[in-house]
This record gives C-alpha cells, sequence and structure tokens, in this order.
C-alpha cells in the first residue's frame, strides 16, 4: 500500500516536471514560436487528410501550372496537381519517417554510448574507432548507397537513417557517462555488487538522460534535412507520395514562371526544420545544457 | 610532442582502415554485387561474364579486398564501369573543381564567420547581435538544397544578375570556373559561416567573462587592446577544432549543392555515379571523402597542440 503511495507520486512528479520544463520552453519568445511550430505542423499532419480539398494524386492537364487562386489557393503544379494539398500532405511522411528514426537512433545510440562509458578498456577503443570510420564516411554517400541497394521504402529508410544518425549519439552518451562514473553513488553501487545492467539502468540512465535527449532532439532536425535532400535528390519517397524534398526538386525546372510551385513547400519544410531547432535549442536550455559550442556532427 | 603526432597520425590511418573494411564489406554484403546492379536486366550470359572477369569478382572475397587494398595504397582505383576508362582519370578534374570551390567558400567564410562572431559577442544581446544572428540561425538551418534553390529563384530568376546554372565542362580551366562559382560559393559559404560565427560568439563571450579578462578591464587596459590582445587569441583556438569539424560536414552538404548547381565537382559524381550504379566509383569515393575528412581533423588537432602552449607543457610532464 505505501509503496504504490510512493510510486504514485513518483509519477505525479515526473509529469509536473516535464510540465515545468515545457512552461520554461515556453517561456522565452524563441521557444516559444519553435514549440508552437512543431505542434502545427504536428497538428497538421495528423488532421490533413481529412481537411486536403482536393486528391493529392489526380492528374488533369486542364489545370496545369496554374497561378495562385480562390480555387487552388497555391496554384497548381505541372502536372495539374493542387499544391495547397500536396503541401499539407507534404510533412506527414517526413515527420514519421524522422520521429521513429529519432528513436531509433537515441536507443541504440545512447545504451551503447552509455554501455561503452562504464565497461571502457579494449571493448570501448575498438567500439569507438569503428564509431569515428562511421562519422568520417559522409552521411549521404552512406545513405544514398544504402537506399539506391535496398530501395526507398519507409522500412529501409527508418531504419537506415535511425542507424546512421545514431554514430553520433554515442559520442555525446559515451562523454556524459563519463562525467557520472566517477562519483560516488556508482562507485557505492559497485561495492554493493550491482551487475553493470543494474547500475545502467538504475544510476547512469537517470544522469544522463538529459544530455542524451537534447542530443536526440537535436538530431531530428538533421535527420529531417537529411530526409528531406534524400527526397531532393530522388532517393527519398517515391512519386507520387507528397513530400516536401520531392515536389522542390519537381517544381524547380519550371519555377521561373511557377515559382509558387516551389514557394509553398519550401515554406512548409522550412519552418518545420526550424521550428524544431528552436524547440531543441529551448529544451537544452531548460534543462541546462550548452549546446552552442558544439560542432554539427 | 613528435610522440603524439605520430599517434594521432596513427590513429587517422586506422580509421582509414575501417573505413576501407566498412565500404568493402557494405557492398559484399548489401544484395547485388557491382556487375548485377550495373547491368541490371541485362545481367547474363556473356555480358556478365566479361564484366564479372574483368572485375576480377570470380575470386574470392577477401584475395579481392587485399588487392584492392594495395592499389589504393599505391593511388590507384580501378576501372569505372559506366565511363569504361580508369577512375583516376575520372577523379581528377573533379576533385579540383570541388578544391576550387571548397578553398574559395572556406577564404571568403572564415574571415567572414570570425568578424560576425566577434561583432555579436561584443554587442550581445544588443541590435548588431539580434539581427546577424537571427540570419546565421535561419541559413544555419534552411537545407542547403533550399537556400540554393531561393538563390537561383531570387538572384537568377527575378534579379536576372548571374547565371543560375553552371554549365561549364568538367575540365575548365580556373579562370572559366571562377566566373561560374558566385552563387554555389555564396550558398555554401552562408552555411559554413553561420555554423563557425556562432561558435566564435560564444566561444568569446566565455572568455570575456573570465577572471583574466575582467583583471584586465579593472587594470584599466583600453577595451580594444584588450579584445585583441587577451580576448581574441583565447577565443579563436579552441574555434579551430569546430571550423574543421565544420568543413568536413559541409562534405555532405556540398554533395546537394552541386547538384543544384550542377557544378561538375566530386558531389554531383557521389551522385551520378549512384545513379549508375557505379560500386567502383562509389567505394573509391567513399575512401577519399573519408580522407578528407581525417586528415582535416588532424590537420586542425596539430594546429590546436601548436598554438596552445598549455597543450605542449602538458604533453610533456606527462
Amino acid at each position: 500500500m505505501e509503496s504504490n503511495l510512493i510510486i504514485k507520486d513518483k509519477q505525479k512528479n515526473k509529469l509536473e516536471k516535464a510540465f515545468e520544463i515545457l512552461k520554461t520552453m515556453a517561456s522565452k519568445p524563441s521557444g516559444l514560436i519553435g514549440l508552437t511550430i512543431v505542434l502545427f505542423h504536428v497538428v497538421l499532419a495528423l488532421i490533413s487528410p481529412y481537411i486536403a480539398p482536393y486528391d493529392y494524386k489526380a492528374i488533369s492537364p486542364n489545370t496545369m501550372l496554374l497561378a495562385p487562386s480562390a480555387e487552388h489557393w497555391f496554384g497548381t503544379d505541372s502536372l495539374g496537381r493542387d499544391v495547397f494539398t500536396r503541401t499539407i500532405l507534404g510533412g506527414r511522411t517526413a515527420l514519421t519517417v524522422t520521429f521513429f528514426g529519432s528513436l531509433i537512433a537515441l536507443l541504440w545510440g545512447g545504451l551503447l554510448g552509455i554501455f561503452c562509458g562504464l565497461v571502457g578498456g579494449k571493448i570501448d577503443d575498438v567500439v569507438m574507432r569503428v564509431v569515428d570510420a562511421f562519422l568520417s564516411i559522409p552521411w549521404i554517400l552512406a545513405m544514398l548507397l544504402i537506399v539506391s541497394l535496398l530501395g526507398t521504402s519507409t522500412e529501409v529508410l527508418i531504419p537506415a537513417l535511425g542507424f546512421f544518425y545514431g554514430k553520433g549519439i554515442v559520442r555525446v552518451a559515451r562523454a556524459a557517462t563519463h562525467d557520472v562514473i566517477a562519483k560516488d553513488f556508482i562507485v557505492s553501487a559497485r561495492a554493493r555488487g550491482h551487475s553493470n545492467m543494474s547500475i545502467i539502468w538504475n544510476e547512469i540512465i537517470p544522469n544522463v538522460r538529459d544530455a542524451i535527449l537534447v542530443e536526440g532532439a537535436m538530431r531530428w532536425s538533421w535527420m529531417l534535412l537529411g530526409f528531406s535532400s534524400l527526397s531532393f535528390l530522388g532517393f527519398g519517397v517515391s512519386p507520387p507520395t507528397p513530400d516536401w524534398g520531392l515536389m522542390i526538386s519537381n517544381a524547380r525546372g519550371l519555377m521561373s514562371f511557377a515559382y509558387w510551385s516551389v514557394i509553398a513547400p519550401i515554406v512548409g519544410l522550412s519552418s518545420l526544420i526550424i521550428g524544431i531547432n528552436l524547440t531543441a535549442d529551448a529544451f537544452a536550455k531548460a534543462l541546462g545544457i550548452d549546446r552552442s559550442t558544439k560542432a554539427p556532427v | 610532442m613528435l610522440l603524439l603526432i605520430l599517434k594521432r597520425i596513427g590513429l587517422g590511418l586506422i580509421t582509414l582502415f575501417i573505413v576501407s573494411l566498412i565500404t568493402f564489406v557494405g557492398v559484399e554484403v548489401l544484395p547485388g554485387d557491382a556487375c548485377t546492379t550495373y547491368l541490371e536486366r541485362e545481367a547474363y550470359g556473356a555480358a556478365l561474364d566479361a564484366c564479372i572477369k574483368r572485375l576480377g569478382l570470380d575470386v574470392p572475397a577477401y584475395e579481392r579486398y587485399l588487392d584492392w587494398a594495395s592499389n589504393v595504397v599505391r593511388g590507384d582505383f580501378g576501372y569505372s564501369l559506366s565511363g569504361e576508362m580508369p577512375i583516376n582519370e575520372v577523379l581528377g578534374p573533379r576533385v579540383k573543381n570541388s578544391l576550387v570551390l571548397a578553398s574559395v567558400s572556406i577564404l571568403i567564410g572564415i574571415p567572414l564567420a570570425i568578424v560576425l562572431g566577434i561583432i555579436t559577442a561584443l554587442w550581445r544581446d544588443k541590435l548588431p547581435d539580434i539581427m546577424i544572428s537571427t540570419i546565421t540561425i535561419f541559413s544555419m538551418t534552411i537545407p542547403e538544397f533550399i537556400s540554393a534553390t531561393l538563390l537561383i529563384l531570387i538572384v537568377a530568376i527575378w534579379l536576372g544578375w548571374l547565371p543560375g546554372i553552371v554549365i561549364i565542362p568538367s575540365d575548365a580551366t580556373f579562370y572559366e570556373l571562377l566566373s561560374n562559382i558566385i552563387l554555389p560559393v555564396v550558398a555554401i559559404s552562408m552555411i559554413m559561416t553561420a555554423h563557425m560565427a556562432r561558435m566564435v560568439r560564444s566561444s568569446v563571450i566565455q572568455v570575456m567573462a573570465s577572471d583574466y579578462v575582467q583583471m584586465a578591464i579593472l587594470k584599466g587596459v583600453p577595451y580594444w587592446k584588450m579584445v585583441f590582445r587577451h580576448v581574441l587569441p583565447n577565443a579563436l583556438l579552441p574555434a579551430i577544432n569546430v571550423v574543421a569539424l565544420t568543413i568536413a560536414w559541409l562534405l555532405g552538404g556540398v554533395v546537394v549543392t552541386e547538384v543544384v548547381f550542377n557544378y561538375p565537382g566530386l558531389g554531383r559524381l557521389v551522385i551520378e555515379s549512384i545513379s549508375n550504379r557505379d560500386l567502383p566509383v562509389v567505394q573509391a569515393l567513399a575512401i577519399i571523402l573519408a580522407s578528407i575528412y581525417v586528415g582535416i581533423n588532424l590537420i586542425a588537432d596539430l594546429m590546436t597542440l601548436m598554438l596552445n602552449p598549455r597543450l605542449k607543457s602538458l604533453q610533456i610532464r606527462k
């Protein structure tokens, strides 16, 4: 009975803490703007199939390259498809793929980093060499190779992105683990005879969680950038799926007289990436982690 | 000191060795070998046999790796499938073009980043800082292909000042290149400058808050003398490593920028070779790009080491 109460109390504290963090994030204008943009995009991604005025893949020769009007708010593209419809649907794939990709990256990168930091020695050396090697291959080359050999379905893209964006998290998690590893509570847990797994779960994770979460939030925006670059290059989602990167690349050739079909997806993608970035920065500041001196790797 | 330098170089070489293993194993493990991916539906009969023979795919994988690796060490990357010529001949002009693009961007970007970083730090939270910082955040976060597309739309199409895409052969002369690379250079240095300026800013702010700067202020050292004599040398030192990482990080972004502007550099070759499913070229590119990354980081490490007297003495004491 009593232990139940304590657990409930703990959960309430967690919720309160999360709320507190959100409040700190929203207290600064940049954080508030970021949160609003992200929330707007998430809501839009959820409801867009129900509010889209046209069919996103309906091709019509009669409505090719129409300028913005009352019927077609953002005009139409070179195949006569409504740009407004495609723009509000364009974030769905990107958000889903990068969200789950970031989760995978956080999980494997975080756990491997913590493990390496805790164990040290030979295993640590070898893993870090391999991580360094992966870091030195440009992400775009590796992603393109994987995608061109395995295909561009989301089942390939999510794990591939998750794998490639997790290697940087390994470093961050390892460094954060090194910061706590010499603290007294870990030494005493060792002395009590706890196993490595138990030390990781009960002692290290609560202490490095903030640093890893912040890193994950930042990776999310980079992954979104990477994903849309892939789409732009023609190696991401396949047509006619509405996707911002793909839309920009298709409309680019005709932008000298049909700029609207390029501007709409550009605004969509840029605002989402800026929103995530501002949110991640505010998140880091709310947790008291300084990211400004870090390089974008 | 010498020992430390040798150790760094050794670590770099080990990293490159692992990269070569990863690319080789990666290509082996992923479905399809170089011949079947390249020939696609025509991968049968005499054509397939000829291709397999030419690439030596009929010998065991480890022998092929040793063979390939020893050739790469000697600077020979083998034959390109689609071009039917030595990869070195394909790479040569591309490397030159990318080097021109990168060095011009760096020459513009680094000084600009330092100046902007210092301005934003010294006028922290004042109007210049707020304006410049907002612009840097924008140019940092917006994807390369979007800023490049917008540049073409505004400067080339709406204003008509500059050509929108680069239409030169890959073996163009240096002067032909220079007149064509204005927009790509702007696109690349914009992002690079933004990253570095932010780094310089926070570094200068950190040093400005340190005890010895407070001491200098109290002693009555003139403001600008203090900035140039005491703050900048200490603030720019840690920036070297970040500059290196930023340049290396841009290797990926340059691919996209080169595609948008149709620039005949290494980046476009990455896309071309992958679209043509030319795996030998892809492998060569992976090694070259990884070497650039490792090389830049190595130089940055050594520079920090040389320039920082504290690190030097630390190593000697060890």
